[in-house]
């Protein structure tokens, strides 16, 4: 597959990017742009967080600063965790923010700690890339308490909070069924903040007083250019995002890694905005897009997606077992033309009951795919029933293996020549 | 009083269902879907038994 671009937007902010993306930031570096300098004092911080209604980036967008209250006037000590385990095939952005900014994620994270109180600290990811990175930050910084790196094996529910947790206990990386919720019965029974990496680094840029919480780090793929890695303003338009990944007439848009559903082309004129996204019973999630290409179809995308979630289900309940693979059955069955009238009043019915109902939100993601297709491509999915497409027969589920975007690898040494790297064809696009 | 069910330890065994009709209902795979999660007092005897019913220690109460 294509190599991820790293895109640095032409106006506006990208602080989390930074001035060079493509390159490991060193210690030096990073002191040199005013890192771990702050002296604003914990409850500052955590005000400036709340003013800037700092979400968190991992895919649920809850309030940073409601959960840090919740994990510092929890009982007993508590515990912080830097989450790096991108589980989302379609996103790159937290695995290269760790690969290529380490110091900014720990810096985010030890100032986590001092607003919670946490007397230990953990940084929980997967990618043998960024575990050297974050090793390496470590040694060449004393972080004043101690920051323990636990790796797991990638998966797609790895990175969900309880399963988090678990890992981090000793056990399976598999959530488990809520309440309790991790603020505050996690780690070893403490509070615990379970904090995804691009808010931690929000989280120290807002030390800065700077625009830290106005932009959103986005994967962008599709279609037949490259993907992007970018950092854009809310605001944006997903018009204007498919414009910049190289797929301009996209013909829908599968939002939020899997976890938004798939949006029809009318949805482009929707901005980077987490109430309007909501109101259009979607979200950013982990802020991973992808633009199918117009000879791309949303019937076989939704039937591949909804394969890796099957194929990903920790089979710990029941209702996510059956449910996936109903759903799958039945997407497959669209897509090849042999889905009737049953199936697709099934995958209705399924979108509306089915999320809520297992420990994590894999089924929820599952049961959304389908029901915004059903929702949204009414006409589409009712010629499917009637006639095999070829868009789909040429592109039969492979459990999501063609949504996977690779990870950029940043260089480590400034001298290098800059990557030959062709630029997109989209660079002339400027946006936010 | 709040009815909570852990669903990795739901196996479909449908105990729940004849003390509790109106409070749970089985899907098509024959597990409990929760009707209710806050309960009035009318249905808290209901819920308690279909508690004391399921075999896997699947559903609970809080509060």
């Amino acid at each position: 597959m294509t190599a991820t671009v790293i895109h640095i937007p032409g106006h506006g902010p990208a602080p989390v990017l930074g001035p060079s993306p493509d390159r490991v930031e060193s210690l030096a570096a990073y002191l040199a742009r005013g890192g771990y300098r702050s002296e604003l004092r914990p409850e500052e911080l955590l005000a400036r967080i709340e003013a800037a209604d700092l979400r968190g980036h991992g895919g649920a967008g809850f309030p940073t600063a409601v959960k840090l209250r919740a994990v510092r006037d929890g009982e007993g000590a508590p515990v912080v965790v830097a989450n790096g385990e991108e589980g989302e095939p379609g996103s790159v952005k937290d695995r290269w923010l760790l690969r290529a900014r380490p110091h900014l994620v720990l810096d985010g994270l030890v100032r986590a700690a001092r607003i919670t109180g946490a007397d230990r600290a953990f940084v929980y990811l997967s990618d043998e890339g960024a575990e050297r990175r974050v090793r390496q930050a470590l040694a060449e910084r004393d972080p004043g308490l101690p920051v323990e790196v636990v790796r797991t094996e990638p998966a797609y529910v790895a990175g969900e909070e309880s399963a988090v947790v678990r890992r981090i206990d000793g056990g399976p990386a598999l959530p488990t069924a809520k309440p309790p919720r991790v603020f505050e019965h996690g780690v070893g029974g403490a509070p615990t903040l379970v904090a995804n990496v691009e808010t931690l680094a929000r989280l120290a840029l807002l030390t800065g007083g700077s625009d830290g919480a106005d932009t959103a780090l986005l994967t962008l793929s599709g279609g037949r250019s490259a993907p992007v890695l970018t950092e854009q303003r809310y605001g944006v338009t997903l018009r204007q995002l498919a414009v910049l990944q190289g797929t301009a007439e996209p013909s829908a848009v599968l939002m939020g890694g899997l976890f938004g559903g798939l949006l029809p082309p009318s949805a482009l004129d929707l901005p980077l905005d987490r109430a309007r996204l909501a109101q259009a019973g979607t979200g950013l999630g982990c802020g991973a897009i992808r633009f199918l290409a117009p000879d791309e179809c949303p019937v076989s995308v939704a039937a591949d997606a909804v394969d890796h979630l099957t194929a990903e289900s920790s089979r710990q309940c029941g209702v996510c077992v059956s449910g996936t693979r109903a759903l799958r059955d039945t997407l497959v069955a669209l897509a090849e033309g042999r889905c009737d009238a049953d199936g697709q009043a099934n995958l209705a019915r399924w979108a509306q009951g089915l999320p809520g109902r297992g420990a994590c939100g894999l089924l929820d993601a599952a049961a959304r795919l389908a029901g915004s297709l059903v929702a949204g491509f009414a006409d589409l999915v009712e010629a499917h029933r009637r006639t095999p497409c070829p868009a789909c027969a040429a592109t039969p589920p492979d459990a999501g293996r063609r949504l996977r975007v690779p990870v950029p690898l940043p260089m480590t040494t400034a001298t290098v020549l800059r990557a030959a790297v062709p630029p997109p064809p989209c660079t002339a696009a400027r946006v936010g | 009083m709040k009815l909570r069910i852990d669903s990795t330890r739901c196996q479909g065994y449908g105990e729940c269902l004849p003390p509790a009709p109106g409070v749970i209902d089985l899907d098509e795979w024959g597990y409990a879907r929760l009707l209710v999660v806050d309960l009035t007092d009318d249905q808290e005897a209901a819920a308690r038994a279909a508690v004391d019913a399921c075999p896997n220690n699947a559903l609970r109460l809080e509060r």
